[in-house]
């Protein structure tokens, strides 16, 4: 694997087997010293145009189990907050010896046109790109479900026939997109609900069943619920009136958790708002998914990087 | 060389071969004239002089893009004798010193008339009408008023543009775009941006200000013209507007009659634009619309960009694109190869109807003796991949770059004066001699 920039461009043999080396990546963080050498010698930088605290720990807790040097970039305080621009940032840090650039960046398509653009030669791995994808964490909730429904079994194994159903502010998910992109290549049945200002436009084509109405959807009796966040200055564009209507009508709320069957997995890529998208009780319950996506989301980013670095296949 | 030309057995648009005179700067009777300079026109299309009504020069203010000079020099080696100089130049053409500024340097350099366009409102900000008398009375005498890049989107300061503009017999180009439906777009709204996750632009934006000016232009009497239409909704609206005896004019650009919002995959921001490449479908409307004369003219919306501002991520590029020197081979490959329209047919969309908009004399009777000799040569025949060298700006932003064009400007007149000869666009101090 030359580069990460999108789940859309994973067949399913290339997912399942990053979700396999994932695997044996968990492994290694049960054992006493939880350390792999495989990276000794090799640099990662992470460059955070965006600031991002839990994706960026994730990807240099991940790096550094892998014994690689990690080198950080973020924007608040930086030559990009001065101005400079994606070209000469990238070359500047590829000019220090870079051989995998983890980029996060506001713009959509911001990783790829640095894959593209010929200025570095590193690896990159896209950490989310504007409201386009964000593929590790796609990956990781991808891994999430098949642990969480085949165990110690899952090696090899795809996500078929699992109903996973997305709720909230899909027009602006980067977590939805790859998500739908990559379930959708394992074989599940994903189902997107939000009121229509938060659909993107032409979603009619993608493929997913779309409804609005949430308690529709949860009547269904999916496998998997996932939850995104909403973002305050939604509010103010119009997309929904407040916090408290929004909550009512697609908040995942006391009432509602109660009513889901006991094995549906629960999920939130984080950050969470308690009480507006997800209740409190919902969030630290036993269904609830959140820290295994965190755990989880380490294992993948290590498989990323090692399969980036190491020029291996899945 | 300004002395007689005889271009030998040429094709006029219409179809018939004839040989070509042009004696002090007007074509002239072939018969009895000597001592010419004898130009080879056989297989070659003549076409009367090229007209854009829409094109960025850039100066003053943004000279690393584009100069009057350098414009117009791309305007030449496209087969234009004439361009519409936008106003959104810094400082804003929005008063008679800067119109006749630039279009001095137009006279200066010679490859062109450029004529500029003026603003609507006082530094295109949408507030207060700019001297639009002023810059009608100039020496630039402007007829064309528009804030393009900004839609004047307020509707009574539009109602007031246009009984003003239309006291000059002017008129106002509007840059149709809802400002509110756009905030942040970035590309053709539909399925492909919302996996690109680009923010969208939607066909309505431009739809209902075209639908409120064609009804604003009818209640009060005043010509309107619409600035790159790009969508198939906007031609339907335009055809309704015609059948009403509206006097609506309006013009798309080359790239909305060849490229489609597909090219966007890519996130190679060459391609981006506004008003945003769409789909097929409008591209298939337009050129039925261009070739019905739904639509008037094409026009290029030539605009240069440094390539800092393009070298970047999509959503932080410019918007815009070159397009003089290409826009008749696109318009060779898209309606005339295509068999939607003959060479009358691109004469009347790149010339006479343009001219006519913009009130430009001279171009209501090209190749008759005693019209000014404003013309170029084509070589349809030639195939060319399109490259750098084929831009004569100071911007490379090009769509076309190592793309496969039909058509090939062998020589244009301006005036009489050769600015492109033997393919060749001539050095400014000939040209500049005249």
């Amino acid at each position: 694997m030359r580069h990460l920039l999108s789940t859309r461009e994973l067949s399913r043999d290339e997912a399942v087997g990053i979700l396999d080396v994932a695997e044996d990546m968990a492994d290694v963080a049960r054992r006493a010293v939880p350390k792999l050498p495989t990276l000794q010698g090799r640099t990662v930088a992470n460059l955070f145009f965006e600031d991002s605290t839990r994706t960026r720990l994730s990807f240099e807790a991940a790096a550094k189990r892998l014994s690689a040097d990690v080198i950080t970039l973020s924007a608040k305080g930086s030559s990009v907050e001065k101005g400079e621009g994606l070209k000469d940032t990238a070359q500047t840090i590829a000019a220090m010896g870079v051989d995998a650039v983890v980029i996060r960046h506001g713009a959509s398509g911001a990783a790829r046109v640095l894959a593209d653009g010929g200025w570095i030669d590193a690896a990159v791995v896209n950490a989310g790109d504007g409201t386009h994808e964000h593929p590790t964490q796609g990956l990781l909730d991808a891994y999430t479900m098949r642990k969480a429904r085949h165990g110690e079994a899952s090696r090899g194994k795809d996500l078929d026939g699992l109903a996973v159903t997305i709720v909230g502010d899909i027009l602006h998910s980067r977590v939805a997109r790859s998500n739908l992109w990559l379930l959708k290549t394992l074989g599940a049945e994903v189902t997107l609900v939000a009121p229509a200002t938060l659909l993107p436009a032409g979603v009619g084509s993608w493929p997913a069943i779309v409804r609005h109405d949430l308690d529709d959807a949860l009547a269904a009796k999916p496998d998997v619920v996932m939850m995104l966040r909403i973002q305050a200055e939604r509010m103010h564009a119009a997309f929904f009136p407040n916090e408290r209507e929004y909550a009512r009508e697609w908040g995942l709320d006391d009432a509602r958790f109660g009513r889901l069957d006991p094995d549906t997995m629960v999920m939130h890529p984080g950050p969470m708002i308690r009480g507006l998208e997800i209740s409190a009780a919902a969030a630290d319950s036993a269904r609830s998914l959140v820290l295994d996506q965190v755990t989880n989301g380490v294992s993948i980013r290590m498989a990323v990087l090692y399969l980036v670095l190491s020029g291996g296949s899945a | 060389m300004t002395g007689s030309i005889l271009i030998t057995g040429a094709t006029l648009p219409d179809g018939t071969p004839r040989d070509i005179a042009v004696r002090d700067g007007v074509f002239v009777d072939a018969e009895g004239l000597v001592g010419a300079t004898v130009v080879d026109g056989a297989g070659l299309q003549a076409l009367p002089g090229l007209v854009d009504l829409h094109t960025h020069l850039r100066e003053p203010g943004f000279e690393q893009s584009e100069t009057v000079l350098t414009g117009s020099r791309a305007a030449a080696a496209g087969g234009f004798t004439a361009v519409h100089a936008m106003a959104n130049t810094s400082p804003v053409q929005d008063t008679a010193g800067v119109v006749e500024q630039v279009a001095s340097l137009g006279e200066q350099h010679g490859y062109v008339t450029v004529r500029p366009v003026g603003a609507v409102t006082i530094g295109l900000a949408g507030e207060r009408l700019s001297e639009i008398a002023a810059m009608a009375r100039s020496r630039a005498a402007v007829r064309v008023f528009s804030d393009d890049g900004k839609c004047v989107h307020d509707a009574l300061l539009m109602r007031r543009a246009l009984e003003y503009v239309a006291t000059f017999d002017g008129v106002v180009a509007q840059h149709a775009q809802e400002p509110r439906l756009t905030q942040g777009a970035q590309m053709n709204e539909g399925a492909l941006a919302s996996e690109l996750g680009l923010a969208g632009w939607p066909a309505v934006a431009e739809e209902a200000i075209i639908a409120r000016d064609v009804l604003l232009a009818d209640a009060v009497g005043a010509r309107l013209h619409i600035c790159h239409v790009s969508t198939a909704g906007s031609v339907d609206v335009v055809r309704w507007a015609k059948a009403r005896g509206i006097a609506v004019t309006a013009e798309v650009t080359p790239h909305h009659l060849l490229l489609t919002e597909d090219l966007a995959a890519s996130y190679d921001s060459r391609y981006k634009v506004n008003p945003p490449l769409r789909r097929s479908e409008d591209v298939d409307a337009l050129r039925a619309a261009l070739a019905d004369g739904t639509i008037d003219i094409v026009a290029t919306d030539h605009a240069p960009h440094p390539v800092e501002s393009k070298e970047t991520a999509w959503a932080e590029a410019s918007f815009g694109m070159v397009g003089l020197e290409s826009a008749l081979s696109v318009v060779q490959a898209a309606m005339v190869d295509t068999g939607l329209l003959d060479w009358n047919g691109v004469a009347r969309v790149l010339s006479s109807a343009p001219a006519a908009i913009g009130r430009l004399s001279g171009y209501e009777a090209p190749f008759t003796a005693g019209a000014p000799a404003h013309l170029t040569l084509v070589d349809p025949a030639a195939r060319r991949m399109f490259g750098v060298e084929h831009l004569h700006g100071r911007s490379a932003n090009s769509p076309y770059l190592g793309a496969e064009l039909p058509g090939r400007v062998v020589a244009t007149f301006h005036g009489g004066v050769a600015t492109v000869l033997d393919g060749v666009l001539r050095d400014p101090e000939e040209v500049a001699r005249g």
